[in-house]
C-alpha cells in the first residue's frame, strides 16, 4: 500500500489513544479514580450484556492480534480453546516482560492496573475461566504489590471474587511471580513455571488451547492484548478494526529507547510512519544530541536489526509504517519485524559489532539448554563474536558465525533459537563490511568506531 | 474394542501402515535400516522423553491427505505423530542432512575427545551417531567447558562433561525410582545433572541411568577402567531376582563377570530394567543362568573378533560360484599359502582372547 492513499486516514485518526488515553488522570492507579472516569463499564457491559461466545466474536472482528511479539490474532487463538466436559479451563496474562528494549507492559500495570484487571475480568468470563493468573516477571517486584491492591479493590467493588454482577459468574485473578528468567515468557516454559517447574518450554503440539496448564485448556495472552479488551468492547470490535490498516488494526504500544531525545511509551496508531515516530517532537524527539540515525531494532531485541536507510524507507521506497505489514515489507532480507514493540534506536557513535556480541550474549545466557542447537550453538556465537569485538577476529568467523546462526534457526522446540538467530543474521546481512573492518583493523576498532559510513545513504530502487 | 485406524505414512519413499497416534520416528523404526532417525534423547520406554537433541529432525513433504500442505520448519520425529497419507523425508532431504550435521557439530564442540579412556567407548550413541553424520575436523576454537565435579556416590560416576542433556536419567529416576535425587541445574550450555547437595544416588532402580545414558556420562563405577566392552563376550543370563525381572546381559572375559546391564534391543534400547542388586552385586557366574551369548549388532565394534558363527556375525557363505555364475575359475589360488599375514595355522576366532603379536612369532622361529 502506498503512503499517498492513507494520507487522509492518518490525519482523522491522528492521536487516537485507547490504553493510554486516562494515564495522565492523577490517581488513576487506583479504584475509585478509575471507576469514575468510566472503567468497569466494559465489564458490566460484556457480563450483563453479552455471552462469552459474542465476546469471542466481537474480539474476533476488531482483528487485534497478539502484543507479545508474534502478532497472532488474539480471537483466533480463542476460539482454538479445547472446551472438554467438566475440565476448568484458564487464562494466563504473560507479564514476563523480558525482551530487552521492551517496558510496554510494566508502564501499562505500573499505572493503570485496573485497565488490565478489567480486560482480565472479561477476557476469562469469555473463555470461562474461573481462575485466572497473571504471571509476571520476577524484576517487577513492585508492580506485584500495585496489582494485587487493584485486584483487591476490583474484588470489594464486586468485580471480581463469587459471582460478580450478580451473573453467576465467578472469577479469582492470582498474581504470580517468575524468577527472572527470559525463557519463562514463552508461553509453554511460562505454564510449566506456573506449575512449579523447570521453565523448560513444551514440545508442541499439544498446544495450551489443548492441553496447557495442568493439562487443561489455556490461553496464554500478553497484558497489552488483553488490555486492549477493554476499549473492544467498549467501542465494538469493527469500530476498533477501523482504527490502523490493514491486518494492523487498533492502536500498540511502543517502548522506544536508546539514543532518542524522549525515551518513553507511546500508543501509535499504525498508520504512523517510522520517520514522524523518530523525529516528531510527539514522539522520540529525532536523535539526542545532534546525531545521525545509524540504526534501529523496531520490535525488541529478537528482530532484525535495520539500517538506517531500510528503517525509514522500504527497498521499494516507500514509506514505512508502524505496523506489522510495513516493519516486516521485504522480509528477513530488507525488513524487520513489529515483534513486542520495544524500538531501540542506534545513533551513529555504535558500533554494531559490540552490540550484536550484547544481544549474543543475552541469549546465551537465557537459553534453557533443552535442546542442542540452541543451547550449544548460542554460546559458540558468543565467544565468536566476542573475539571479533576485541580484535581477535578471523575473516572465516564472520562465515561461521552465519553457518551457525543458520543451523539453530528453525531448529529448536521454541523461538528462543530464532530469537538468538535473527539479531547475529541481520547484523551481518546489513553490516558486514562493518564486520569485516573489525577483522581488518583489530587496534584501530579497540579505539574508534566505524561510524556511520554508507549506512544512511539512499538505497536505489530498481525502475 | 474396535478396530484400530491404521494411518497410511511415507517414509523416503517407502510406504507404511501404522497405528493412529505412532510417532514418525517409531513408525521409520518399523521400516528400519537407515530410515530410522538417529535419536539421542528419545527412549520409548520413558514417558516424556524426546524432543530435545534435535538429530531426529525430519522433513514432512505432506502434512497428510486432509491437508497436504508440507510443514515449513523440520520436526523432530520423536514427537511428531503421523497422520494419514503424511510423506516424510529422512535421507532423502538435503534440508535434514544439513540439519543433522549442524545438530552433530554442535553436540560435539563441548564434548570432550576422551574416547580413548571412556568406559562408553564402543557402545556410545555419540561416537556411532558422529561416525555417521560428523566431519572429522572441528570448527570450534574455544576451550571446552568443564564442571565442578560431583559425586553421585559408589556406584554411579558422572562425568558432566560428557554429557549431552538428554535427561533420559532424569525421567528414569522420576519414573522408575521411589524418589529422584538428581536433576538438572543451572540452564543454557552451563546447565549440569547433579544433585543439588552432595548426594549419593541409591535408590533401588537408579543404575539403570547408566544405561539410559547415550554417552560416557553417567557409568558403572564398579566396571570402571576394567576393561573396554569389545574385549568382553556379552551372554544372556537370568537370576530369580526378587525386586526385578532379573533378566539381564552378564559381559564376561573368560569366566569373569566384568558387568552386569540390562538387556538392549536393537535401538539400543533397556528390554528389561533391572535393579541395582543384579547390576552392582551379583558378580559371580554362579549367581546367574546362562542362557547363550547375546546377539549383537554386527556392525558393532563389540561383535568384532571371536565369535564367529554365534554372536551376531556369520560365516560368510560360498558366493564364489554365485559370482561366476556357475563357471569354474580358471586359476585359484589360497591367499594363505602366499600371505604372510594369514597364516593358515592360527584361527583367530578360536583364541579367547584377543590375538597377540605373541601368537604370531612362534611360527616364525
Amino acid at each position: 500500500m502506498s503512503a499517498e492513499k492513507m494520507l487522509p486516514q492518518i490525519i482523522k485518526n491522528m492521536g487516537v489513544k485507547l490504553l493510554l488515553d486516562k494515564a495522565h488522570v492523577p490517581g488513576i492507579r487506583f479504584f475509585e479514580t478509575y471507576r469514575k472516569e468510566g472503567g468497569y463499564q466494559a465489564v458490566e457491559k460484556a457480563l450483563k450484556q453479552m455471552d462469552p461466545a459474542s465476546i469471542v466474536e466481537e474480539v474476533k472482528k476488531s482483528g487485534v492480534r497478539g502484543r507479545g511479539g508474534a502478532g497472532f490474532p488474539a480471537g483466533m487463538k480463542w476460539s482454538f480453546i479445547a472446551k472438554p466436559e467438566g475440565v476448568p479451563r484458564h487464562l494466563v496474562c504473560n507479564a514476563d516482560e523480558s525482551e530487552p528494549g521492551t517496558f510496554k507492559d510494566r508502564y501499562l500495570m505500573e499505572f493503570l492496573p485496573h485497565l488490565l484487571i478489567e480486560g482480565l475480568i472479561i477476557s476469562s468470563f469469555a473463555l470461562g475461566s474461573n481462575d485466572t493468573y497473571i504471571y509476571i516477571r520476577g524484576e517487577y517486584a513492585w508492580i506485584v504489590d500495585i496489582l494485587e491492591q487493584a485486584i483487591d479493590e476490583a474484588k470489594a467493588a464486586g468485580f471480581l471474587g463469587k459471582n460478580i454482577l450478580g451473573t453467576g459468574f465467578d472469577c479469582n485473578i492470582y498474581v504470580q511471580r517468575g524468577a527472572g528468567a527470559y525463557i519463562c515468557g514463552e508461553e509453554t516454559a511460562l505454564i510449566e513455571s506456573l506449575e512449579g517447574k523447570r521453565g523448560n518450554p513444551r514440545i508442541k503440539p499439544p498446544f495450551p488451547a489443548i492441553e496447557g496448564l495442568w493439562k487443561r485448556p489455556t490461553v496464554v495472552n500478553n497484558v497489552e492484548t488483553l488490555a486492549a479488551v477493554v476499549p473492544i468492547i467498549n467501542m465494538g470490535g469493527d469500530e476498533y478494526a477501523k482504527i490502523g490498516v490493514g491486518r494492523s488494526t487498533g492502536t500498540k504500544l511502543i517502548s522506544a529507547c536508546g539514543n532518542i531525545n524522549k525515551p518513553g511509551v507511546y500508543e501509535i496508531e499504525m498508520t504512523l510512519s517510522v520517520e514522524e515516530f523518530l523525529y516528531s517532537d510527539e514522539y522520540c524527539g529525532g536523535i539526542a544530541n545532534g546525531k545521525r540515525l545509524k540504526a534501529c531494532i523496531p520490535g525488541g531485541s529478537s528482530v532484525p536489526i535495520l539500517p538506517a536507510n531500510l528503517l525509514l524507507k522500504t527497498a521499494k521506497g516507500e514509506t514505512r509504517l508502524m505496523n506489522y505489514e510495513s516493519l516486516s515489507d521485504g522480509g528477513f532480507a530488507t525488513g524487520s519485524m513489529m515483534g513486542s514493540g520495544g524500538f531501540i534506536v542506534l545513533d551513529e557513535d555504535q558500533c554494531i559489532v559490540k552490540n550484536t556480541y550484547t544481544l549474543a550474549r543475552f541469549y546465551r545466557h537465557e537459553s534453557c539448554g533443552q535442546c542442542s542447537p540452541c543451547r550449544e550453538g548460542t554460546g559458540w556465537m558468543e565467544k565468536i563474536l566476542k573475539n571479533i569485538d576485541t580484535g581477535k577476529g578471523k575473516m572465516s568467523d564472520i562465515d561461521l558465525l552465519w553457518d551457525i546462526q543458520r543451523k539453530i534457526e528453525g531448529n529448536t522446540i521454541c523461538p528462543l533459537g530464532d530469537a538468538a538467530a535473527w539479531p547475529v543474521a541481520a547484523a551481518i546481512r546489513h553490516f558486514r563490511d562493518e564486520f569485516e573492518w573489525h577483522v581488518n583493523h583489530p587496534e584501530e576498532a579497540q579505539k574508534r568506531n566505524y561510524g556511520l559510513a554508507h549506512y544512511a545513504d539512499p538505497i536505489h530502487v530498481p525502475a | 474394542m474396535s478396530e484400530q485406524t491404521l494411518f497410511k505414512v511415507t517414509i523416503d519413499n517407502i510406504t507404511i501402515e501404522v497405528p493412529a497416534g505412532t510417532t514418525i520416528l517409531n513408525a521409520a523404526r518399523k521400516i528400519g535400516g537407515d530410515i530410522a532417525p538417529p535419536a539421542m534423547c528419545y527412549y520409548s520406554k520413558l514417558e516424556g522423553s524426546g524432543g530435545k537433541c534435535r538429530t531426529c529432525l525430519v522433513e514432512v513433504s505432506k502434512g497428510s491427505e486432509k491437508d497436504p500442505r508440507p510443514m515449513p520448519k523440520l520436526v523432530a520425529s520423536c514427537r511428531t505423530t503421523v497422520m494419514d497419507g503424511m510423506e516424510v523425508k529422512n535421507i532423502t532431504s538435503d534440508r535434514v542432512i544439513d540439519a543433522r550435521n549442524g545438530v552433530v557439530e554442535f553436540l560435539l564442540i563441548n564434548h570432550p575427545l576422551d574416547c580413548p579412556v571412556c568406559d562408553q567407548a564402543g557402545e556410545c550413541h555419540l561416537q556411532d551417531l558422529s561416525y555417521e553424520h560428523g566431519k572429522a575436523g572441528t570448527r570450534y576454537e574455544f576451550q571446552r567447558r568443564t564442571f565442578k565435579k560431583h559425586d553421585l556416590g559408589d556406584k554411579i560416576q558422572l562425568h558432566m562433561t560428557r554429557c549431552i542433556l538428554c535427561y533420559r536419567c532424569v525421567f528414569t529416576a522420576d519414573q522408575l525410582t521411589g524418589k529422584r535425587e538428581h536433576g538438572v541445574l543451572d540452564r543454557g550450555d552451563h546447565a549440569e545433572i547433579a544433585t543439588y547437595i552432595e548426594k549419593n544416588l541409591d535408590n533401588e532402580f537408579i543404575g539403570n541411568v547408566i544405561d539410559v545414558c547415550p554417552v560416557g556420562a553417567l557409568t558403572d563405577k564398579t566396571f570402571r577402567f576394567k576393561n573396554r566392552v569389545w574385549f568382553l563376550k556379552p551372554v544372556d543370563a537370568h537370576r530369580d531376582c526378587p525386586t526385578c525381572s532379573g533378566k539381564v546381559t552378564l559381559w564376561n572375559r573368560g569366566d569373569e563377570v566384568y558387568r552386569v546391564t540390562a538387556r538392549k534391543d536393537q535401538w539400543g534400547e533397556v528390554e528389561d530394567w533391572i535393579c541395582n542388586t543384579c547390576r552392582f552385586d551379583k558378580k559371580q557366574t554362579s549367581d546367574w543362568v546362562i542362557e547363550g551369548p547375546r546377539l549383537i549388532d554386527r556392525h558393532s565394534v563389540i561383535a568384532q573378533g571371536h565369535y564367529a558363527g554365534t554372536v551376531g556375525t556369520h560365516k560368510p557363505t560360498e558366493t564364489f560360484e554365485a559370482v561366476h555364475a556357475g563357471r569354474q575359475p580358471k586359476l585359484l589360488m589360497d591367499i594363505h599359502s602366499i600371505s604372510e599375514v594369514n597364516q593358515t595355522n592360527i584361527t583367530l576366532s578360536k583364541l579367547d582372547r584377543p590375538a597377540h603379536s605373541t601368537d604370531f612369532n612362534h611360527n616364525k622361529d
